[in-house]
């Protein structure tokens, strides 16, 4: 088969119209033949990719554009009044205020709880599980399987471990009054306890698949230069890894910018404010759900995504530039 | 970059020259290194076994100190308990079905759309993938306040429809395939052609059997994502209605009491189960998708 290589011949259609190959598509020419073809291949081409653009459209493209929208118009107060018309009015009150700026710090809090330790962790761990040793590979099963737990496992398992009767903190004398998931001095850490433990995995994969692409010759060199682990992690593998621990850095903040579902399976929306807890996601949502107050909610949204959007963009430059090394 | 990051022996051992002066000090590093890595897989793995241990203590030796590092009586029906009188089964059900529209909805969107992207040629074909990329930046936080209108207005609101038809089509999905496709051969094309295969033969016989592994590493990623998401499942049922996914049906299953503990506990497990089989089986394309962006 692959001694085919010229140009393929004009065959008779055997299905009637979707016959051609991508080859002929690009051949040029103003032939009528040629032209009904091309329009055939467009048509089968449009067709193919209706269902998934019929999907974006009405659920990722309406909904996107229509925020803007949503955030024109203010809901009373007084239930049951339809929403109005209200401009730009509403934006400045609702990002000023404190309800909001309270749970973008909380958020942003979380943030630095969850990113710096999720990273570290998640490197240490590739780095030890980075050598030739048997049953490395059980190791590895293990570092990365927190990537399949879900919030509501992860939440279920700490908020059991950190119960104030049950189990080891009793035991250890570790009593705090109120417990920690109480607290508002302790709930946020828990929450990014949960956090943490949930992204290690991807944390885990990420690093190890970096240092997987640094040339072994590198460290082995190093070594035998007689630099010890600590100065050869520190001076060649976080260097040589940045890119990777920049790349797990992004992502791990995205992460974090939307993890709420540990506060409400824990903590729930009548306690999130009081123990600062109240993350921006959960803040839009019990606006939406709670308040009934879409305008606001669809104008905290829209702050959320543009910080997600940076992020994103961030994210893609970095793999650009870590694709264009690849090749 | 391989994809089996997980399995593949990574690094060679170094041949030093003084190979016999060095050996007393490699066996030294490493058993430090199975230290290190048995420490960490002890902390990761902590809370998993506390949670089956727990799972399967009476109450009374839940709060006894210090407590019990095996479960010496085990209490089986816990598990009963939670898997009929805590709905685990139709929680399970849910979260399987929903899964399963929203698998095979992405492979199928993405293998279609993913098929003209690679290989025919049509106005405006970069700008639609653009377009197709472009929703990897709108986040479910900023479009769930309209699609809950959507939905609503549909009557779609507690349903599988309304749990599922959102997420039936994938920017990543749709990306991921258009790679592999182009990794095929011109010269297999043109030979399919000259073969007399029209192009949805040519998908079906020769473009997706050969992009299996990416059909796979889609497969387990939307999998994943499926089962585990949690903020669109509990807006679109209200939380508290019969249509509960695993997810949704743990927070449900959270009780404060001790006594119910062990049940809500054994829910997890139930719950965590079909993904740590899913890791065990399919490690090789988790990681291959998990890394598609991170690493080339």
């Amino acid at each position: 088969m692959t001694a085919v290589t010229t140009a393929p011949p004009v065959v008779p259609d055997p299905l009637g119209g979707d016959g051609a190959g991508a080859g002929a598509a690009r051949d040029a020419g103003g032939s009528s033949v040629t032209r009904s073809r091309r329009r055939k291949q467009s048509l089968l081409a449009y067709l193919l990719i209706l269902p998934a653009m019929m999907l974006f459209g009405v659920f990722s493209f309406y909904p996107f554009l229509r925020n803007f929208k949503l955030m024109l118009y203010e809901t009373p107060p007084v239930p049951g009044l339809p929403p109005h018309y209200v401009g730009l009015h509403q934006i400045i009150p609702t990002i000023t205020s404190t309800q909001f700026t309270q749970s973008l710090v909380t958020t942003l809090f979380l943030v630095v709880l969850v990113v710096p330790i999720s990273l570290l962790a998640g490197l240490g761990l590739a780095v030890a599980a980075h050598r030739k040793l048997k049953g490395m590979a059980v190791y590895r099963v293990i570092f990365s399987s927190t990537v399949v737990s879900s919030v509501a496992v992860a939440s279920v398992v700490f908020g059991t471990l950190l119960n104030p009767v049950v189990g080891l903190l009793p035991w250890l004398g570790i009593n705090p009054n109120p417990p920690a998931l109480e607290s508002s001095t302790w709930a946020l850490p828990a929450v990014a306890l949960i956090t943490i433990w949930q992204f290690l995995g991807l944390s885990f994969i990420v690093m190890l698949a970096g240092l997987q692409s640094v040339p072994d010759e590198l460290l082995e060199a190093a070594r035998i230069d007689g630099a010890g682990p600590w100065t050869r992690f520190w001076r060649m593998t976080v260097p040589l890894l940045s890119p990777t621990i920049f790349f797990a850095g992004v992502i791990s903040t995205i992460y974090a910018f939307q993890a709420f579902g540990a506060i409400d399976i824990l903590i729930g929306s009548q306690n999130a404010v009081r123990l600062h807890t109240n993350v921006l996601i959960y803040n839009i949502i019990n606006t939406l759900q709670i308040e009934n107050n879409a305008g606001a909610a669809a104008i905290m949204s829209t702050v959320l995504f543009l910080i997600l959007l940076v992020l994103t963009l961030l994210q893609i430059r970095l793999l650009e530039r870590r694709v264009s090394y690849a090749n | 970059m391989p994809t089996d990051v997980l399995e593949s022996p990574v690094s060679v051992p170094a041949t030093p020259v003084t190979a016999t002066a060095r050996r007393p000090r490699r066996r030294l590093r490493t058993i430090g290194s199975y230290t290190l890595l048995t420490v960490g897989a002890l902390i990761i793995l902590f809370p998993i076994y506390v949670t089956i241990v727990n799972s399967l203590l009476s109450p009374d030796q839940l709060v006894h100190q210090p407590p019990p590092l095996f479960p010496t009586n085990p209490q089986w029906h816990d598990y009963s308990a939670a898997w009929n009188g805590g709905q685990m089964s139709q929680y399970v059900t849910t979260s399987a079905i929903m899964t399963a529209i929203i698998v095979v909805g992405q492979l199928v969107t993405s293998v279609l759309a993913a098929y003209a992207f690679a290989f025919l040629t049509f106005p405006f074909k970069r700008t639609l993938f653009a377009l197709c990329l472009a929703t990897l930046m709108i986040p479910l936080e900023v479009t769930f306040i309209t699609n809950l209108d959507t939905i609503t207005s549909l009557h779609w609101f507690n349903t599988y429809a309304g749990l599922s038809i959102p997420f039936l089509a994938t920017g990543f999905g749709i990306f991921l395939l258009r790679q592999a496709f182009l990794q095929i051969p011109r010269d297999l094309q043109e030979a399919a052609q000259l073969d007399g295969y029209g192009h949805f033969k040519f998908m079906l016989r020769v473009a997706v059997p050969l992009a299996r592994p990416s059909l796979a590493a889609l497969a387990v990623f939307s999998f994943l994502g499926a089962w585990n998401q949690y903020l669109w499942p509990l807006v679109s049922t209200g939380g508290t209605t019969p249509l509960n996914t695993v997810q949704i049906g743990l927070k449900q299953l959270l009780g404060t009491q001790v006594s119910t503990i062990p049940v809500s506990l054994a829910g997890a497990v139930i719950a965590f189960v079909p993904l740590v089989i899913l890791l065990l089986i399919f490690q090789k394309q988790l990681v291959r998708s998990l890394t598609a962006g991170a690493v080339k």
